[in-house]
């Protein structure tokens, strides 16, 4: 692999092989050296022109945890905010040397443009494109289902089987549309579920089943149930009436929690807007995962940077 | 200035000499001609006609000139081409169009026709002086608010009528555009997948239904530009079938192109309105055959480098299309048999010229008209390789392509631009013209 854009790309046997090497990236993290020498001497460079303190956190860990040198470009306050373009700042990086340029834009694609016009020659990790694709939240993601369902035996193991319902703005969600691709991949079933206002024209040729009803998707009884964060700007246009509302028919309750099965796993990429989309209680409860999607996402950012910058897989 | 051609092939097939005098055809000369065209195995086409094209000046210099986008229009085979108005200034008073008009005259390489705007700024809110325009040296008859949809029903209305009282024609940019808000690609499968905002067909063909009834109630003409979606072409077939003064164009890209060009995030394929699906293109290619659709136009959109090179929201809409315009046809058209030669004449010449309310395009070849026509080599092949673009503008969606047909010689008003594939420069050119002019 030379870049890592969208799940899409990945095949089955990549992805499954990306998570056996964050589960050894994990164990790394259970030292009490929680350091490999792997990278060093290569520069990554977090190239984020979107404000997201937690994914730039956790990919400057990531990269500490390898030894590699890490450079946070912030847009806001730079060059960049002064009208640089994508081309000059690429170049610039290209010029100082950068080994893996991982980068957040708000506009879909500008990592594909980023790897595909040929200004930089660094890997470019996606780390969260406008409303396209977030691949290495989809991988932290799929790390925590195998792990929670499968605990030390989860090396090798795809999610064959396992039912995944994804609730919330899936129209706005690069989350969401990573986890389809990869999800589909892995061989779990998705079901997604949304108002009409915030499913996607064209949804119905994802490889994922569709539907408007929250209670429904819980009487389903899903293994996994998959929260996304409502964007306060969305209320503004008209997407659904209100808060209140939105809550009340697509929010995750404390009767809705009461109603999953024991073992159901309840997730959210964060951060979390409590009493909105999910309850206190839910998002307290043994079964939520946050805190492991968190910890998970080290080690999957650890294992994409390893496989990058020293290309192991095909 | 005398020109004899030997030996071309007609539209209908036809063989001929054909002798230009003096600006038109004739049926001999008198002396030794100022040129001799060999064009045996060649094709004669009568000049293009391009209803929709962006020229730039004044304003836009970095992205191409009256000068530059003229020789762009020769090297594709054009003697006319419609200026749209959205330029800064806006063309929309009779200063500025005629100052563009002049500008094509002292070039030389094609008459270059400005379009007026239909509102002060194009910013849909009040009437420009279309009878100053109309009645200008500059003589304009299509009003067009390009780039922005006219989308209050009633400045509508009044637009159509008004246009109307001066024999001109509102060339209308269907798109609703609360409907298209942030819009980046079509809606649609491809757009759900890459996260892009979709831009629906229905913005455009409510738009062009909305519009068809308009034009009926007050009995006016109308023109549809860059028709995009097969829903569009049912919505104009069934304005024709109700007698409605409707015309349309499509562009040579909407003909080829198709959305799934934009999952590679490359902006050349971005472009407004956007590349639609494959059935769409195949709806309008059907449309432009069965004459649904009335002509081509290039939508010709010229952007200086740093406009395309970004990431995909923040690239600027728009191809260039002059240069590349007949061969696409050729390769979309004519070669799978929807179109004969003489059906390109018509979409590309007769037609235009008669939406556009140019003269001289009437009855192509035929002796006293003026001598305006295109020599193509149909049987030439290859790749459009960026050497090709002669205008100011690189953003063509074509480069590296491999489409049919050269244009081997240019006649503009009974005078070249265009001679054996090159450009002539452009002091020849304007000393020509000025000569022609007299």
């Amino acid at each position: 692999m030379k870049h890592l854009l969208s799940t899409k790309d990945l095949t089955r046997e990549q992805a499954v092989a990306l998570l056996d090497i964050a589960e050894d990236m994990a164990d790394v993290s259970n030292r009490e050296v929680k350091k490999l020498p792997t990278l060093r001497g290569k520069t990554l460079v977090n190239l984020f022109f979107e404000d997201s303190t937690r994914t730039r956190v956790s990919f400057e860990l990531a990269a500490k945890r390898l030894s590699a040198d890490v450079i946070t470009f912030s847009a806001k306050g730079s060059s960049v905010s002064k009208g640089e373009s994508l081309k000059d700042t690429a170049q610039t990086l290209a010029a100082m040397g950068a080994d893996a340029i991982v980068v957040r834009h708000p506009a879909s694609g500008a990592p594909h443009v980023l790897a595909e016009r040929g200004w930089t020659g660094a890997a470019i990790v996606n780390a969260g494109d406008g409303t396209h694709e977030h691949p290495t939240q989809a991988l932290l993601d799929a790390f925590t289902m195998r792990k929670r369902i499968h605990g030390t035996a989860a090396r090798g193991k795809a999610l064959d089987g396992v039912s995944v319902a994804i609730v919330g703005d899936i129209l706005h969600s690069r989350v969401a549309r990573s986890n389809v691709w990869l999800l589909a991949s892995l061989g779990a079933s998705v079901h997604l579920v949304a108002p009409a206002t915030l499913m996607p024209i064209g949804v119905a040729a994802w490889p994922s089943t569709v539907g408007y009803d929250l209670d429904g998707a819980i009487d389903a009884r899903p293994e996994v149930l998959m929260m996304l964060r409502i964007q306060s700007e969305r209320m503004n246009h008209a997407y659904f009436p209100n808060e209140r509302e939105y809550a009340r028919q697509w929010g995750l309750d404390d009767e809705r929690v009461a109603r999953l099965p024991v073992a159901t796993m309840v997730m959210h990429p964060g951060p979390m807007n409590r009493g909105l989309e999910i309850s206190s209680v839910a998002a307290d409860s043994y079964r939520s995962t946050v805190l492991e999607q968190v910890a998970s996402g080290v080690s999957v950012r650890m294992a994409v940077l390893y496989e990058l910058l020293t290309g192991s897989l095909a | 200035m005398s020109i004899v051609i030997r030996g071309a092939a007609l539209p209908d097939g036809t063989q001929r000499d054909l002798f230009i005098d003096g600006g038109t055809y004739a049926r001999e000369i008198s002396g030794t001609p100022r040129h001799v065209i060999d064009a045996a195995g060649l094709l004669a086409l009568p000049g293009l006609v391009d209803l929709h094209t962006h020229l730039r000046e004044p304003g836009f210099e970095q992205s191409e000139t009256v000068l530059s986008g003229s020789q762009a229009a020769a090297v594709g085979g054009f003697t006319a081409v419609f200026a749209m108005a959205n330029t800064m200034p806006v063309g929309d008073t009779a200063g500025v169009v005629e100052q563009v008009h002049a500008l094509g005259e002292a070039h030389g390489y094609v008459t270059v026709q400005p379009i007026g705007a239909v509102t002060v700024g194009l910013a849909g809110e009040r009437l420009a002086e279309i009878g100053a325009m109309a009645q200008s040296r500059a003589a304009v008859r299509v009003f067009s608010d390009d780039g922005q949809c006219i989308h209050d029903s009633l400045l509508m209305r009044r637009s159509l009528e008004y246009v109307h009282t001066f024999d001109g024609v509102v060339a209308q940019h269907a798109q609703d555009p609360r409907l298209t808000i942030d819009a980046q690609m079509n809606e649609g499968v491809v757009s759900g997948e890459l996260g892009l905002t979709g831009w629906p067909a229905v913005a455009e063909e409510s738009i062009i239904a909305r519009d068809a009834l308009i034009a009926e109630h007050v009995g006016a003409r109308l023109h549809i530009c860059h028709v995009s979606t097969a829903g569009s072409v049912e919505v104009i077939a069934w304005a024709k079938a109700r007698g409605i003064q409707i015309t349309a164009e499509v562009t040579p890209h909407h003909l080829l192109l198709n959305e799934e060009l934009v999952r590679g995030f490359d902006s050349r394929f971005k472009v407004n309105p956007p590349l639609r699906r494959d059935e769409d293109t195949h709806a309008l290619r059907a449309g432009l055959a069965a004459g649904t659709i009335d002509i081509v136009a290039t939508d010709h959109a010229p952007h200086p480098p740093e406009a395309k090179e970004c990431a995909w929201a923040e690239a600027a809409n728009g191809m260039v299309g002059l240069e590349s315009a007949l061969s696409v046809i050729q390769h979309a058209m004519v070669d799978p048999g929807h179109l004969t030669w003489t059906d390109v004449s018509r979409v590309l010449s007769v037609k235009p010229a008669q939406i556009g309310r140019i003269p001289g395009y009437e009855t192509p070849f035929a002796n006293g008209s003026p001598a305006n026509l295109t020599i193509i080599d149909p049987n030439a092949k290859g790749e459009f390789t960026i050497d090709r673009l002669v205008g100011k503008g690189r953003n063509s969606p074509y480069i590296g392509m491999a489409l049919p047909g050269r244009v081997i010689a240019t006649i503009h008003n009974g005078y070249p631009t265009v001679i054996d594939g090159q450009l002539l420069d452009s002091e020849s050119v304007a000393a020509y013209a000025k000569e022609s002019r007299g």
